[in-house]
């Protein structure tokens, strides 16, 4: 009996294989970390791909990717496509030989006429180009209400002087400019640290933006204090941050945005990402984004540094070089699949031949066109430094400088966790 | 016959006790052991690294701010649960509606304690002076013509904040148990302090003490051990800024969120060794009680 049920499940087995050699199908193996929504969204990407190609994609999904694709990596099997977590991980598999350069994969003439250069620079490590930003989300962004700013006669700040005459007018005209929270749990500080990063971006430029970040200045270096000065100007001070410093330290970051909605406002602006709008929403269900309330790119510091952005992208490499591969490669680096991407999840593609009409509303086609004319895209810094400083010293830091502690004591302190950690 | 009794004597003991020890070993000796192990490693487990994350432990500001404050908790709550436990024991005793007083003061002790730190959040949430409070003691102060307070910011206000809740919790639990040794007390005796002219303080100082002395160890230790343990009221509400870190919620950053096994390995390993004498106390008096049963 036993030995019957083998027999047939070998058969079974060995139908099934040699089946698949006989159709000679064309397969993709590819790694990432999506589930749920963002699955769908990426199998709807994945289905066009094989309708128009003919190659299947086999997509396996895990929430442990790094540690996973690093064993498949050791054990000689990575997946031949694999969406990464960020930069840091590019270096280090590109430190490891074990990407595919795509300046030798993707259409030459897509990367340089239909991919913003910012991006190019993203995947690009060691002189070669080895991952392609799929989709974005921006963080550089200043939320306002156009109906209090067109009444009041504020107008929207492109440099940092303008922003500082800006806020100089709003507290004469007895309003206060900013809305601040940074509470947010057992993570709380986060929000401050993106205005950290926005500020370094623009006071110190991108490359020393990196060595921050890679830990190659210290914490203690004059560049990172004045961006922390910068912001305390703001957050430390009660004329220029509705509640002064304790209600900042208090409040809820998906509550602050809502001083914008009381009547009268009691704030004028709030810097947050994207993702703050279905916080708008929940709170004050009235609202029209777009009309109700809009956003303006936080605004350059130096002329030198230009307009960068700050955000997150899903990047995508390659580990093996097969012929499927690249032509998955190049229909991920398409309008056709990014725009069915960003329909979904209301993200912002890279490719700028994508139709504006692929994004789900005005605010996330005005997003998209932000981001495209950036000059420079960075990964949030803090999502890339090890835990112990991304997500604790720093966050606490943060705590620690609105609070009212002395700001070289604070960053002495984040660069003794640094130290240790890196 | 006196062969299979032989055999009896031998095996059956082994065969009650096997099962148990097994578990023990499995699930408390193994990880015990292999903590202290992890402890003289690096973060990642890969390499020796000395005495370095003990150095951590006992060395760092933040370590150090952490024992301050689990010192704090130590002597301010449970002398408060203890405290107030007799307090309200000895009290509810003299009064017709015991039940529902004791009902009430135990409920807490119902509430999950991460519940009761998002509650007691609430109960200090701040808001600046012209918005609406939602917190029960800020409305209080504006009301009475007062600033709101960041009850939860300001150091060492916060910890008392945080102990505060810990005695909300805590306090009718003891209250429970020393309410049953007290009312264990013969009433002769008490009559009999009275009918010798003591005083109630001097009934309560020679009486009623040493009578629940037994039950005051037990609750105490109980107590003692718990605030060394303590984790979710401060994970809850504060998550260690602000000055209010203690031991256990280190412990948990650098496991689970910092990934530094070493480290978190050297805090545990710590708090276990700071906790024996407590248990020690706390079995010996269990031993005494049941020797005397």
């Amino acid at each position: 009996m036993k030995k019957s049920i083998i027999a047939v499940f070998s058969l079974l087995l060995v139908l099934a294989l040699s089946m698949g050699t006989w159709a000679q199908e064309r397969v993709v193996t590819m790694m990432g970390v999506w589930g749920g929504q963002e699955l769908e969204a990426f199998q709807a990407v994945m289905d066009a791909f094989t309708a128009k190609t003919g190659i299947k994609v086999q997509f396996e999904g895990t929430r442990d990717l790094p540690t996973l694709l690093q064993t498949r990596l050791a054990a000689g099997n990575p997946p031949d496509v694999a969406a990464i977590p960020g930069p840091g991980a590019l270096k280090d598999y590109v430190e490891q030989g074990a990407l595919v350069d795509l300046s030798q994969v993707i259409d030459p003439k897509v990367l340089s006429e239909d991919i913003n250069p910012a991006w190019i620079e993203l995947g690009t490590y060691k002189g070669g180009f080895y991952a392609l930003t799929l989709a974005a989300d921006v963080k550089s962004l200043v939320w306002y209400r156009p109906d209090v700013f067109a009444a009041k006669g504020y107008e929207i700040p492109t440099t940092w002087e303008e922003m500082e005459a800006l806020m100089d007018k709003m507290v004469a005209n007895g309003d206060t400019p900013w809305a601040i929270g940074l509470e947010s749990g057992a993570a709380s500080g986060w929000p401050a640290t993106d205005w950290i990063e926005d500020i370094m971006l623009r006071t110190a430029g991108p490359e020393v933006y990196d060595q921050w970040v890679n830990h190659e200045i210290p914490w203690t270096d004059p560049r990172v204090k004045e961006a922390f000065e910068i912001f305390g100007k703001i957050a430390r001070n009660s004329d220029y941050v509705y509640g002064g410093p304790t209600s900042v330290l208090a409040t809820n970051f998906g509550d602050s945005v809502s001083e914008l909605f009381t009547d009268p406002p009691r704030a004028m602006m709030h810097r947050q990402a994207s993702f703050i709008t279905s916080f708008i929403l929940d709170a004050n269900p009235d609202v029209k984004l777009g009309e109700d309330v809009s956003f303006f790119g936080f605004p350059m510091i130096k002329a030198e540094h230009g307009n960068p952005m700050l955000g997150a992208g899903d990047m995508i490499a390659q580990f093996r070089d097969t012929p499927e591969a690249r032509e998955f490669m190049n229909f991920l680096a398409s309008p056709e699949a990014q725009e069915i991407w960003v329909g979904r999840l209301g993200k912002l593609g890279t490719n700028n031949k994508i139709n504006p009409a692929a994004y789900p509303d005005d605010l996330t086609r005005e997003m998209a066109e932000l981001l495209n004319t950036a000059d420079v895209f960075r990964f949030d810094g803090s999502d890339s430094m090890p835990p112990a400083v991304g997500s604790g010293a720093f966050w606490e830091g943060m705590l620690m400088y609105v609070g009212g502690e002395d700001l070289d004591a604070v960053l002495e302190y984040i660069e003794s966790v640094a130290q240790e950690s890196y | 016959m006196k062969s299979m009794k032989r055999k009896i004597g031998v095996f059956t003991p082994l065969l009650y006790v096997g099962p148990a020890v097994l578990f023990l070993l499995v699930y408390q000796v193994y990880p015990a052991l292999q903590t202290v192990y992890l402890s003289f490693l690096d973060r990642r487990s890969q390499s020796f690294v000395g005495l370095e994350n003990y150095k951590y432990v006992f060395t760092s500001p933040t370590m150090l701010r952490a024992f301050k404050n689990n010192l704090l908790w130590l002597v301010l709550f449970t002398a408060g649960t203890v405290g107030l436990g007799l307090l309200f024991a000895i009290l509810v005793d003299r009064v017709r509606y015991e039940r529902i007083a004791k009902s009430i003061i135990f409920m807490p002790m119902a509430i999950s304690f991460v519940g009761a730190g998002v509650v007691w959040k609430f109960m200090y949430a701040y808001k600046p002076t012209d918005a609406q409070q939602i917190g029960l003691l800020n409305q209080i102060l504006v009301v009475l013509g007062f600033e709101p307070k960041g009850w939860l910011l300001e150091s060492p206000l916060n910890n008392l904040a945080l102990i505060v809740v810990g005695l909300w919790i805590w306090t009718g639990y003891c209250m429970v148990i020393l309410s049953a040794a007290y009312k264990g007390i013969p009433k002769e005796l008490l009559e009999a302090g009275q009918v010798d002219g003591a005083n109630d303080w001097q009934v309560f100082r020679h009486i009623i003490v040493p009578e629940m002395r037994p039950a005051l160890t037990m609750v105490t230790t109980t107590m003692l051990v718990n605030v060394l343990k303590i984790f979710d009221i401060i994970y809850v509400m504060t998550n260690g800024n602000f000055g209010t870190e203690v031991i256990a919620n280190r412990m948990f950053k650098e496991m689970f969120q910092f990934a530094n096994t070493g480290r978190a390995s050297a805090i545990a390993v710590v708090l276990f060794v700071m906790i024996i004498p407590i248990m020690y106390a706390n079995i010996r008096q269990k031993l005494k009680g049941e020797g005397a049963r």
